[in-house]
């Protein structure tokens, strides 16, 4: 079976420094990818890159071929836009819209780009926040603010906002790095599930948790990709001597 | 005590003193005007001042509710050229901002904000009265959409920078486009900001005199035609304290007053928006 993405020799440079060198690595549909790494080390830009968030950066350049279903997104007739709606994204820190309400965020998705169809809304909404098993606890607050939910919450909330849109590929940017182990425990879980349906990458710096939410492992350093592979490979018998320093705590 | 101790505590006194000295020398002009203004102004404020136009010379009584809808016409017209302007132009300077073209555009709008007024009026008079052939209210409003332009411009500009990335980038994300991104969520987001900005550039613009003298000239009657000189309250108030009238004198002052009551009015509003209180 084909890979649901693939990354070809990418390459991706600030200005003239050369942040991501030649990274070949390829995302099987239904499973969890970790990419980790010692910070700076270009995990965050590879995921990135992946939903073309590096377009809005002047300085960016993105070569090589990141390929969605065997059609590359960076390809010229390709729109951006277009590929950000089949892969979603969630970010380090929680960012829902604070001037919107629970439901709003879950749905700004639609009502970001004036496709409200009310009808559809309510249903949109529930089965969202069931899916990041939020629901029980918001269900009788759906208007008020989003603010008002705990770090752990909304970030559940911006994963309900990124499921809402039916996306095809899951970005996590180290999503628990500001959540307490049990708002990371219930994400954990959640990423767990949503594998069923999407084709989710994650970078983090907690190598037990890629341990325990991955199928696959990438382990990234100064720019270069240095080992992939199972998960269950990649911690008990990497091949690389660099591998097993970085996740027997000896660097990084 | 030690010396060292009694130095420390003298300097302490003495900056202190210092900085409220400085903090009282902010404050007592805008006491001091606002203290006179009020006691020569209330006392020719009447029901009329709001409803009557001038009377002519040697009559007593009279208003400027002329000066007044003039005013607000006028600056209504400004808003309508100005804040779209000014606005979308803040809009792409945040989004393209370190383009040589948007470096100019800053440039232009410092420069552009510290031209002198009057030379603003002179520019609104070459264009626009001059081949109109006639002062216009119409002329009026342009000098005060150039005023206003800079002043929204980079007011705006500074209020979409203040937005986290992180929520462009979580809009973008979900496939909204830059365009929808940069006005339903950038925009959206920095609102309170740019209320405080417009109202300000507002309040600037409400005073202004120099700018109408070579455009909208003023006008002793009732005028609603944007195509003809208008009277404005500020026009109003030099006019009328540079005649020789006791009575025109007493009016100059309650308009000094309805305008300084005004600008108040908007800045305590523009606080308002700008407070931590209405974020969101």
């Amino acid at each position: 079976m084909n890979p649901k993405l693939k990354l070809e020799q990418l390459n991706i440079h600030f200005g003239s420094s050369h942040a991501v060198k030649d990274v070949s690595l390829e995302f099987p549909a239904n499973t969890v990818t970790a990419i980790i790494g010692p910070s700076g080390c270009g995990k965050s830009t590879v995921l990135r890159s992946i939903n073309r968030m590096h377009d809005l950066t002047p300085s960016a350049r993105v070569t090589g071929r990141v390929l969605l279903d065997d059609a590359d997104i960076y390809d010229r007739k390709v729109d951006p836009v277009a590929v950000r709606r089949r892969i979603g994204m969630v970010f380090q820190k929680a960012n829902p819209f604070p001037a919107m309400s629970i439901y709003d965020n879950v749905i700004s998705g639609y009502k970001l780009n004036g496709r409200v169809n009310k009808s559809t809304m309510d249903e949109i909404v529930e089965s969202s926040l069931k899916r990041v098993a939020l629901w029980d606890e918001v269900k009788d607050r759906l208007k008020s603010s989003a603010m008002a939910l705990s770090g752990g919450q909304q970030q559940r909330l911006c994963i309900a906002r990124t499921v809402a849109v039916q996306p095809e590929v899951i970005l996590m940017d180290e999503p628990c790095s500001a959540l307490d182990p049990i708002a990371t425990l219930k994400i954990e879980e959640l990423i767990d599930e949503l594998k069923e349906q999407y084709t989710v990458v994650i970078v983090t710096h907690n190598m037990q948790q890629a341990a325990r939410v991955s199928d696959f492992t990438a382990f990234l350093y100064l720019g270069e990709l240095i080992e992939f592979d199972v998960t269950k490979k990649i911690f008990t018998n990497p091949a690389q001597t660099r591998t097993e320093d970085y996740i027997t705590g000896r660097f990084g | 005590m030690n010396s060292f101790d009694l130095r420390r505590r003298l300097t302490n006194t003495l900056m202190t003193t210092l900085m409220v000295g400085a903090a009282l020398a902010v404050i007592t002009p805008l006491g001091i005007i606002f203290v006179h203004i009020l006691k020569m102004g209330a006392g020719s404020l009447s029901w009329d001042f709001f409803t009557q136009i001038p009377k002519p010379t040697g009559e007593s009584g009279g208003g400027m509710a002329n000066g007044l809808a003039g005013s607000a016409l006028m600056i209504g017209l400004a808003s309508g050229f100005g804040l779209p302007v000014g606005i979308l132009g803040a809009v792409y300077l945040n989004e393209f901002g370190s383009t040589r073209f948007a470096t100019a555009i800053r440039f232009s709008a410092d420069v552009l904000a510290g031209i002198p007024s009057i030379i603003t009026g002179m520019v609104a008079y070459t264009l626009l009265v001059v081949p109109m052939k006639g002062f216009s209210a119409l002329a009026g409003a342009v000098a005060l959409a150039l005023i206003m332009i800079p002043i929204v411009l980079r007011t705006t500009e500074e209020q979409l920078k203040m937005v986290p990335g992180t929520l462009r980038e979580a809009s973008l994300a979900l496939g909204v486009p830059l365009w929808r991104t940069s006005l339903k969520v950038t925009l959206v987001s920095a609102r309170s900001g740019i209320i405080t900005g417009v109202l300000l550039s507002i309040a600037r613009i409400a005073g202004e005199t120099a700018p109408l003298l070579f455009t909208a000239l003023g006008n002793q009657f009732w005028s609603k035609k944007m195509t003809e000189p208008m009277a404005a309250i500020p026009l109003q108030i030099f006019n009328f304290a540079i005649s020789p009238y006791d009575d025109w004198h007493k009016l100059a002052w309650a308009g000094a007053l309805v305008l300084v009551v005004i600008m108040f009015t908007l800045n305590l509003t523009a606080r308002y928006f700008g407070s931590s209180r209405h974020q969101g």
